[in-house]
């Protein structure tokens, strides 16, 4: 590309490159919207139901998964996530119950998980902990401890949904989309902060370094372990939403409510191969799956027992993966401690 | 090494000691008393034949699930299918204990053998997709986990194939045979002694044959086992069928030894009890055993701590996060009694570098 090119060119050829570059995520895209367009004139009703599930069924393990993500990309596995959402859902449940206040109940889960994953980043880098050990401490400290403070018969105020004006009537799209609660509608949108800020930022280029070459990050002068703490700090409260995602709509806390989320996110994560575009549509399939064996099951279209639509999913996400055979490379210098010259 | 025999053996037991300061810390939060607690906790679990004769039953399972993770670490691999595994191992068991009359010395090892082997067809199945479809057994053995548990609860339900007649609406199979039931033998549970002969033969394995060399090198670097001739597809197959073969013999010994019967969902935790233990022991086979005890003697013990001072059994996982850190953190154990730096336990653990090598 020449200094002289004029920009409309330019820009055609950089949606060119664009397109050659997704080419198979874009036919996918297409793919799908042409199944839900037939579904659509097929069942309205149904194929909304559905759809709009998926979407809520996916917040939780976006949340989890992106988490996850953000960890290993700055070269810390966390296996703690399960641990992380289930204390998150616990002390923002508490805090809402006993305060009232939902905002104070966010803050709560923002700041447990927030903390664990501090916690994460101080045993690998102070302590030199192998990271499996601190992800299952975390995991097991969460069902404890929540098991041990869990107050029978309380409730809190359900996070009310927001519609958002006319786009939620939209027919498909606007029940899909944009009539959720607040922390769905926070899935999506971080799904696009953590795309933007990890391949457009400088803290991207960063975290991306860390987690792939240490060494290199280091000689330039990036301050490795301060931005590891930093990541596994934010990361944790992105799980921190995702624990809030967990109670948002039923207002109540149950012991053990992850439910082995937190582990379904390590695998949202690995089937979106490390990229918060491949986080959200594998959510997404998941929840589909989810979605649409509630909904099944809930219509009893065919009379299967219902342990058998609660295989679908599992089953699905396992079949998908070993039709397509997607083998994940992981950030190079995940699970290793980084000795500073 | 340098490093003095003395705090290989120490360092554990500070871990437990720290462990059970922090756990009485928060009982004292919830308004007990911690000695009146730790008391009834150890007379739950030592005092007596019977308290010991629980702990050992509770250990069991624990045994098998902390080898069945140890052992896929071994080649580098992280079965977190445990749980399904052990669902899979006491539902098959339940159905050969009930279904057949069979004189006890084959009824027995029968009803054990086939709860173990569904388990690793379970378990070889994400082997096999892990090495021929590149599927990561992080995800198979998860999602594996939600299909055995929907899959025993549906062949134990209204309509299933294994319910028992008389139990109404309650969803279980019928009562094993006596000829199946795992009897005691000179007042010790058999099922322990099974699992204590499966450590034994794990290590046997790990350390001292051509199998257990071969898993080791494919779980340090798969290049170089296939280069020397080592099928990795079929160590890692064989890994993972071993692997959930002991989880499976885990829940076969619960059903035959202890619950008489299959029930949907039992045993939830194993799955992590299973990894902690193996974390614990350091992927030890012979250190498996000490460490599920120690989690079997507390399981044992809270039943009866909370009778008495209605502090939550939960408290026990508490513990049981802590001393696992302060097992995994030897230097936080040095920096608060201020021991010298120069002799440090390496841990020898490192499995973290185990993730994702596909």
């Amino acid at each position: 590309m020449t200094a002289s090119a004029p920009p409309l060119t330019r820009s055609a050829s950089n949606l060119n490159s664009y397109v050659a570059r997704n080419a198979k995520a874009l036919a996918g895209l297409g793919v799908v919207v042409v199944a839900l367009i037939v579904a659509y004139r097929w069942d309205g009703t149904q194929t909304t139901a559905v759809m709009a599930r998926t979407v809520r069924e996916a917040a939780p393990l976006i949340l989890a998964a992106l988490c996850g993500l953000v960890g290993e990309r700055s070269g810390i596995i966390n296996i703690g996530i399960e641990g992380q959402l289930l204390l998150s859902a616990f002390c923002g449940f508490m805090v809402g119950s006993y305060s009232g206040s939902i905002i104070l109940a966010v803050v709560a889960a923002l700041a447990v998980a927030g903390l664990a994953g501090t916690f994460l980043a101080w045993t690998s880098i102070r302590l030199r902990m192998d990271q499996i050990i601190a992800g299952t401490v975390i995991n097991i400290f969460a069902i404890g401890a929540t098991s041990f403070f869990y107050v029978p018969n309380r409730t809190m105020a359900t996070i009310p949904t927001v519609s958002l004006g006319f786009l939620s009537d939209v027919p498909l799209v606007g029940p899909m989309l944009f009539d959720h609660g607040p922390l769905t509608y926070a899935a999506l949108v971080a799904v696009a902060v953590v795309h933007v800020a990890l391949f457009e930022t400088r803290w991207g280029l960063r975290t991306r370094a860390v987690g792939e070459h240490p060494s290199a990050a280091d000689t330039v002068g990036v301050d490795i372990f301060r931005l590891r703490y930093l990541n596994l700090t934010l990361a944790g409260m992105l799980a921190g939403l995702g624990g809030m995602a967990l109670i948002q709509s039923a207002g109540v806390f149950n012991r053990g409510m992850s439910n082995g989320k937190g582990f379904i996110a390590l695998a949202v994560m690995l089937i979106g191969r490390y990229r918060p575009t491949g986080v959200l549509a594998a959510a997404l399939l998941f929840g589909f799956f989810n979605a649409l064996q509630a909904q099944l099951q809930f219509k009893q279209v065919f009379d299967i027992p219902p342990q058998f639509f609660g295989m679908i999913p599992f089953v699905l996400t396992i079949a998908v993966l070993a039709i397509a055979g997607i083998s994940v490379r992981p950030p190079a210098a995940v699970g290793k401690h980084y000795e500073k010259e | 090494m340098t490093v003095p025999n003395w705090r290989m053996v120490v360092m554990p037991l500070l871990a437990v000691a720290f462990g059970l300061i922090v756990g009485a810390v928060l009982i004292v939060v919830s308004g007990d008393n911690p000695l009146v607690a730790y008391r009834a906790m150890l007379e739950g679990s030592l005092g007596g034949s019977d308290a010991i004769g629980r702990t050992l039953e509770k250990a069991t399972p624990l045994v098998l699930g902390g080898l069945a993770v140890a052992f896929a670490f071994k080649a580098g691999l992280f079965n977190i299918g445990g749980q399904g595994q052990l669902l899979l191992g006491a539902a098959f068991s339940a159905w050969v204990g009930f279904n057949f009359d069979l004189p006890a010395v084959i009824h027995i090892p029968a009803a054990l053998i086939v709860g173990g082997l569904a388990a690793a067809i379970l378990g070889g199945l994400a082997g096999l997709l892990k090495a021929t479809r590149g599927v990561h057994e992080v995800i198979s053995t998860i999602m594996l986990n939600f299909v055995a548990a929907n899959f025993t609860e549906w062949m134990v339900s209204r309509d299933g194939p294994w319910k028992d007649p008389e139990g109404g609406a309650i969803a279980r199979t019928p009562l094993v045979q006596d000829s199946a039931d795992l009897p005691r033998i000179a007042g010790l549970p058999t099922g322990f002694l099974v699992a204590v002969l499966a450590a034994v033969s794990i290590w046997w394995l790990v350390n001292r044959s051509t199998l257990g060399f071969e898993v080791k090198t494919v779980g340090s670097n798969p290049k170089a086992a296939a280069y020397a001739g080592i099928s990795v597809t079929r160590i890692i197959v064989i890994t993972m069928g071993i692997s959930a073969f002991l989880a499976g013999l885990g829940g076969a010994i619960q059903t035959l030894g202890v619950n008489g019967r299959f029930e949907p969902g039992f045993q939830t935790g194993l799955g992590f009890d299973g990894i902690t233990i193996a974390l614990l022991a350091r992927t030890n086979a012979l250190a498996v055993i000490p460490a599920a005890l120690l989690i079997g003697a507390m399981d044992a013990g809270s039943t009866l701590m909370q009778a008495r001072t209605n502090v939550e059994p939960e408290v026990i996982n508490v513990i049981q996060a802590m001393i696992l850190f302060f097992v995994a953190a030897p230097s936080v154990v040095r920096w608060i009694l201020q021991l010298s730096e120069a002799e440090d336990v390496d841990t020898g653990v490192d499995l973290a570098t185990g993730w994702g090598t596909t």
